[in-house]
């Protein structure tokens, strides 16, 4: 398997606090790698960072070969190969769902707005977001505002999808509708880091699990491993509290 | 369906009434004026409005100063004999607000955009745009008329229009730019970071994501302060009678003056009111429509 995406030694500080602190990670193509940690552990950020909208304080990140966190590089260019969807959805409230998912392909790729119309709309179909081309986003639950803004990253065909706690947001019975499109997108060999607090849908969908603790990875593995016999005290103490919490 | 001031105020709250928002708005500030509730408290505010403004009527034209007032301000046949001409040269006034608020629009978003630049090379920038809404929203805008108005022309210089009117409307633009550049900028500061996060992390550039996220956001949210300064910039088209330009003002003087009477001011004052009005109606509806259309109940 080739490589996705190459971390090494990865930094950031916001003022004094450092949130990231010496990451390295290798995500393969295809593979499905997910974050785990408490709040403020640093998942978030990290995510951000490889899309670029923090600056790294120290290291490379690579994406398929190039360094992106390099001098000279487009970071537009970068964006386009990767896609992210946030935990608040962010759709632009002003447009139609469809231009929601049109905007990035017709401004930044320069496909002409009829194609660009053609692939959102099998796009929504496929998520079964079909009688929402219309809609504005306002108008959609949030379960259905977070598939569109699944597909709206999708529209890029980007070669990595980076979720950032995208189920979040939402009321519980909602959560389910969004997990299933992740695992679809898994199923089809879409490579994907995924920020998240859903146990049950990391021992579910992903190859690897990575525990964040305090800006570092401290432990990472397949999930069976991870979930059942942590090595670590700190991975044990945060899942025992999870499970306390009913989340999985 | 009774939309008057009993009705239902669900309907207005959910944009139900697709469709008929202008009357159902009006329905709903003429509830508010009178205070709202069921047709009882309505006929008893009906009915105490009637007898207050009659009282008052009654005492100011009983009062022993009124005829004076009256001839000096009121007076029909002055009134009906200055309004055609003062309507008339209104419509210089129109041309000069007119064609400065399309410059203002411009040039203001121009000044906002400039100061929302972001890193260090573009400081020279945001600190000329810094510096031109300081001074022009500190100088009184009589005196920037002035000084473009009578300076301008008297220097002389090839190229330079002689035009009086003409550096009056680049004066009041100039002035109004600095105000409207403020509020777009407020705009601007109002849209979330998210959005622009979203924007660029589709590969959007910073100026991609501003002409097609954040400003039509923006924009939309400061129509209502955007209209108060038009409506300010309307009423400032009056401060070009002071370069002797005969326009609404110094038409109204110019009467006045003949007829020693008071009463073309007071025609004046009629058509500004007359036409701030319809305006600030259709900022409402705009407000309106827009709310019905991205989360109430209206089709597209």
């Amino acid at each position: 398997m080739s490589e996705a995406i190459r971390l090494e030694g990865v930094r950031k500080s916001f003022g004094r606090l450092e949130v990231l602190r010496d990451i390295t990670l290798t995500i393969a193509e295809h593979e499905v790698v997910c974050l785990i940690g408490a709040s403020g552990s640093g998942k978030s950020t990290l995510l951000r960072c490889i899309n670029l909208l923090e600056p790294i304080d120290a290291g490379r990140i690579v994406i398929h070969g190039v360094e992106v966190t390099g001098r000279g590089v487009d970071v537009d260019v970068v964006r386009r190969r990767v896609g992210i969807v946030f935990q608040s959805f962010n759709l632009f409230p002003h447009m139609r769902v469809l231009d929601n998912l049109t905007l990035g392909p017709r401004k930044a790729l320069g496909v002409p707005r009829e194609r660009a119309e053609e692939e959102a709309r099998a796009l929504l179909e496929r998520f079964g977001l079909a009688d929402k081309v219309e809609e504005y986003p306002d108008r959609l639950s949030g379960g259905q505002q977070q598939r569109v803004a699944i597909t709206r990253a999708l529209a890029m065909n980007p070669d990595v999808l980076l979720l950032d706690e995208i189920t979040s947001a939402l009321d519980p019975e909602l959560i389910a509708e969004v997990l299933d499109v992740i695992r679809e997108l898994a199923a089809g060999g879409m490579t994907m880091l995924i920020a998240t607090h859903e146990m049950g849908f990391a021992r579910d969908v992903a190859h690897r699990v990575c525990f964040l603790d305090e800006g570092r990875i401290l432990e990472q593995g397949p999930p069976g491993r991870i979930f059942t016999e942590p090595r670590e005290e700190r991975t044990r103490r945060f899942l025992d509290r999870i499970i306390a919490a009913g989340r999985m | 369906m009774d939309r008057g001031p009993g009705a239902e105020p669900r309907s207005a709250v959910t944009g139900r009434a697709a469709g008929e928002g202008p009357a159902a708005l009006a329905g709903d500030r003429r509830s508010r004026i009178v205070g709202g509730g069921e047709g009882r408290s309505v006929w008893v505010a009906v009915a105490s409005t009637a007898v207050f403004f009659t009282v008052a009527g009654v005492l100011v034209v009983t009062s022993p100063g009124w005829p004076a007032i009256r001839d000096a301000f009121f007076d029909g046949a002055v009134f009906r004999d200055a309004f055609p001409k003062i309507l008339a040269r209104f419509g210089r006034n129109v041309a000069i607000f007119g064609i400065a608020e399309v410059l203002v629009l411009v040039l203001a978003l121009l000044i906002a955009v400039m100061k929302s630049l972001p890193g260090p090379v573009f400081a020279p920038l945001r600190l000329l745009a810094a510096a031109y809404t300081d001074l022009f929203r500190g100088v009184p805008t009589i005196l920037v008329v002035a000084l473009l108005g009578f300076g301008m022309p008297a220097l002389g210089l090839r190229g330079v229009p002689r035009s009086d009117v003409v550096w009056a409307i680049v004066a009041l633009t100039l002035v109004y730019a600095a105000y409207v550049a403020e509020v777009y900028r407020a705009g601007i500061e109002s849209i979330h970071p998210s959005q622009m996060a979203a924007a660029r992390s589709l590969g959007l550039s910073r100026g991609q994501a501003m002409r097609h996220v954040i400003l039509p956001q923006a924009v939309r949210r400061v129509i209502p302060p955007l209209l108060n300064d038009f409506i300010g910039l309307q009423k400032d088209s009056a401060l070009v009678a002071f370069l002797g330009y005969t326009e609404a003002l110094r038409q109204a003087q110019i009467v006045s003056a003949a007829d020693f009477d008071f009463t073309p001011f007071v025609a004046l004052a009629l058509i500004y009111v007359v036409i701030t009005i319809p305006q600030a109606r259709l900022v409402d509806w705009l407000i309106a429509r827009d709310q019905r259309r991205r989360a109430g109940g209206g089709t597209t």
